[in-house]
């Protein structure tokens, strides 16, 4: 029997994999893609630490930053444990060989030690040059390291299998099931402890999303089904600048080097520096006044551009047709990243379910609380990746070995099987669009009331008409009709969830805001859990 | 507009109509699926060029679905040299376990004091996505499966060049059977690269320090001597003959 699964092959997931490796367990990690495919990739702007290599920066600060975009909502000991685990973490991915960018020593006011000659750039809502980076390529650079560094420590990985359900006969976990994509069959896979490290669940907001076509919550929702706890699901980061046709995210740090906000009528309207719930509602505020918003990084030139933002530069002439060296780049807001997930404890193990750990943007570690900052997702992938490994190892030190029997395993099997023999079925990718309009336009931004009652309606609705949903390709194997079928009924099941808790919640903080009810209320300075109980 | 793509199934081209106007070629398969046909099967994910998922061939040539363009008549096909799961979904299994082989990896951390300088030496070489176009546009493979490749060369480059790198000896040593003399310089992996990566320079600047390591051009010490074959000519086929 494995001592730790780790379910998720991301930033989150392979950090996992070294630390528990490292500390000695046997350990298995079970993606739906390949590892370099995961939406690690798309973090650009970089990762927090106050290495103070550009000028005075402590630990300290940076909690306090952190602390004070959370809006209260955040558990102030595991932020603590993150800012300062950040440095430590930072040394750690350079001694793997993560190639940061740098400044000469000369410049440098960390001196001579080997982060010394990190570069690091401003980001919204810190109080220092604090965010390190690989141009604009930070997370590609971070996880194509961390996948490098698996290969060398002989990481076994099981690729292109997607998670079906945990396996917790009372309350601890026993392993997981999941179909493997290419052959179509149902497995069982037996595991002491098990990292969850399956990523957000922006993509509700499909068409609305920077998020990548995946991130669709599965862990959170096997985690909702087998009884563990979710908590703060309401809050849902928007990205200020994403590019208005194709959503894709155009990153903070362009703002951090200096670019400006404008509306048409070629007035600024904000500090772009003010953290992302700030800048997302005040762009939505133009937009609705009927302004189109730009964003402007013409003044930087063409060499700075190329040097700092290569990425965004290639991504604005490809999508949008405009040249950020000298045109403006029209911009919207839109959902980015997932504050709310799996409820954990201070070892990272799941509220519900012993000896189920999870780490990065599928957890609510309850470091972001109300709002992220730029630059402590990465962050926090890697340092409570790691610390989840090591946690889900001293678990696996004590756990039973008897495996589980196979109830959860012919359970699902009859359940995909029910799904292939359905006829007459309806076209479910019609509804995965509504959901996402739905959600963009009544779970968005700016909330309120009447509408998220509306929304929860017609997504009752939706989960009522899903029974006459199904697959019309009927292939057992590589068959993604399927899988992307599982994956919207995961979105349908977290759906309530998120409208639930913001309706509940009658107050704005963070990146909830509601009409009505326009500042912060004390009375609601709390989590909302939410858990399923037989 | 109407496109053609290579159906696994049947081993022939089917048409597809697209509405007219300009639109990404995931874009394209993604409506493809939802609207008309929900068997055929790709693979997608970040829709911006970075997670390195959807590389297809358009017209015989290596692009990724996201970044190219659709243009009526267009012919999609799977990559080259990777097993085909179906349709245009490959299995990447065999062209990953190049990095296993070449054993691109940091060996051995020795601290340095990286400057900026240092850092350009490489930068580009690790914006790679691992989307397998170079894997799929490298001729040798159509001679000598075993060959590294250039993604994996790129990456042994890339690390062997890396001040922090204590042991950069040891991936030398790793790539020089079936590696980096076994590369014909063709230039179609730098030609396809999405990131604008040179991996036949890469392989050149290996080539010299291989030198330095004290290895040789197998086939020219085979060519002079008749000494032992090193690789590369096992399969009848000398991708140096004439130089």
């Amino acid at each position: 029997m494995i001592d730790v699964l780790i379910i998720g092959s991301g930033g989150a997931g392979l950090s996992a994999a070294l630390s528990a490796k490292e500390a000695g367990a046997s350990v298995l990690v079970v993606g739906k893609t390949y590892p370099t495919n995961s939406q690690t990739s798309m973090a650009q702007g970089g990762m927090n630490a106050a290495l103070g290599n550009m000028g005075e920066d402590h630990v300290a600060l940076h909690i306090q930053d952190t602390i004070k975009s959370a809006h209260g909502l955040c558990d102030e000991d595991m932020v603590r444990q993150m800012c300062g685990d950040a440095p430590q973490t930072i040394a750690w991915l350079e001694s793997i060989g993560v190639p940061f960018s740098r400044i000469d020593a000369s410049g440098a006011v960390g001196g001579q030690h080997p982060t010394g000659t990190v570069a690091q750039r401003q980001m919204g809502g810190a109080s220092a040059k604090r965010a390190c980076y690989a141009q604009d390529y930070t997370g590609l650079k971070i996880l194509h390291t961390l996948y490098d560094t698996c290969l060398k420590e002989k990481i076994d990985f099981m690729d292109e299998h997607y998670l079906l359900n945990l396996i917790v006969p009372e309350d601890t976990i026993k392993g997981a099931t999941f179909l493997d994509i290419r052959t179509g069959e149902v497995k069982q896979i037996n595991a002491k402890s098990v990292v969850m490290a399956t990523g957000g669940y922006g993509s509700i907001y499909h068409g609305f999303t920077t998020n990548m076509y995946g991130a669709t919550g599965d862990g959170i929702a096997a985690v909702m089904r087998a009884g563990g706890a979710v908590s703060d699901m309401e809050f849902i980061q928007f990205h200020p600048t994403a590019l208005k046709h194709s959503c894709i995210l155009i990153s903070e740090s362009a703002r951090g080097e200096g670019g400006y906000l404008f509306n048409e009528a070629g007035e600024r309207f904000i500090d772009e520096l003010k953290p992302r719930d700030e800048v997302a509602r005040s762009i939505f505020s133009q937009m609705q006044q009927g302004q189109r918003v730009y964003l402007d990084v013409r003044h930087l030139g063409e060499a700075k551009l190329m040097e700092l933002l290569p990425q965004e530069v290639e991504l604005c002439k490809l999508h949008e047709h405009v040249d950020p060296a000298s045109e403006l780049i029209p911009i919207k807001p839109v959902a980015h990243y997932s504050m709310g997930g799996i409820d954990v404890d201070h070892a990272l193990e799941v509220n519900g379910i012993k000896g189920c750990f999870a780490a990065g943007e599928c957890s609510n570690a309850k470091v972001h609380g109300a709002n992220r900052l730029g630059g402590n997702s990465l962050l926090e992938i890697t340092a409570f990746g790691r610390f989840a490994g090591e946690n889900a190892t001293k678990h696996s030190i004590y756990a039973s070995s008897k495996a589980a029997d196979d109830a959860q395993l012919q359970k699902d099997r009859t359940e995909i099987e029910a799904i292939f023999e359905k006829e007459g079925n309806t076209n479910f990718y019609s509804y995965r669009e509504s959901l996402g309009n739905l959600f963009y336009e009544k779970v968005g931004i700016v909330r309120e009331n009447t509408q998220l009652n509306e929304a929860l309606e017609e997504v009752i609705a939706m989960q009522v008409a899903h029974q006459q949903m199904g697959i019309s390709d009927k292939s057992q194997t590589n068959n993604q009709n399927l899988i992307e079928f599982l994956e919207f009924k995961n979105a349908l099941l977290l759906a309530p969830t998120i409208i639930s808790a913001a309706i509940a919640r009658d107050e704005s903080r963070g990146a909830h805001y509601k009409v009505g009810f326009e500042e912060e209320n004390e009375d609601f300075k709390k989590h909302f859990v939410l858990q399923w109980k037989d | 507009m109407q496109i053609k793509i290579l159906r696994s199934e049947t081993n022939t081209h089917q048409s597809y109509r697209l509405p007219a106007g300009e639109i990404p070629l995931l874009s394209a398969l993604v409506y493809i699926k939802e609207t008309q046909d929900a068997t055929l099967t790709f693979s997608a994910g970040c829709r911006a060029s970075v997670c390195g998922t959807c590389a297809v061939r358009v017209n015989g040539r290596e692009e990724l679905a996201c970044a190219y363009k659709v243009k009526p008549g267009d012919v999609i096909e799977p990559l080259q040299y990777h097993p085909v799961l179906r349709d245009l979904k490959v299995d990447k299994n065999q062209a990953i376990a190049t990095l296993k082989k070449g054993t691109t990896w940091m060996q051995q951390f020795q601290e340095a004091s990286l400057s900026h300088e240092d850092e350009k030496r490489t930068e580009k070489q690790t914006d790679c996505i691992l989307c397998d176009s170079c894997y799929s546009a490298c001729p040798v493979f159509a001679v000598n499966p075993d060959f590294l490749g250039p993604f994996a060369l790129t990456r042994a480059y890339r690390y062997s060049e890396d001040k922090r790198e204590g042991d950069a000896k040891t991936i030398i040593d790793n790539v020089q059977t079936n590696g980096v003399w076994d590369c014909t310089l063709c230039g179609e992996c730098t030609a396809v690269c999405p990131k604008g990566i040179d991996p036949k320079m890469d392989i050149t600047m290996l080539r010299g320090t291989s030198l330095q390591h004290g290895h040789q051009d197998p086939s020219f010490s085979s060519q002079n001597f008749g000494g032992p074959d090193f690789g590369g000519g096992g399969f009848g086929f000398d991708p140096n003959g004439g130089f």
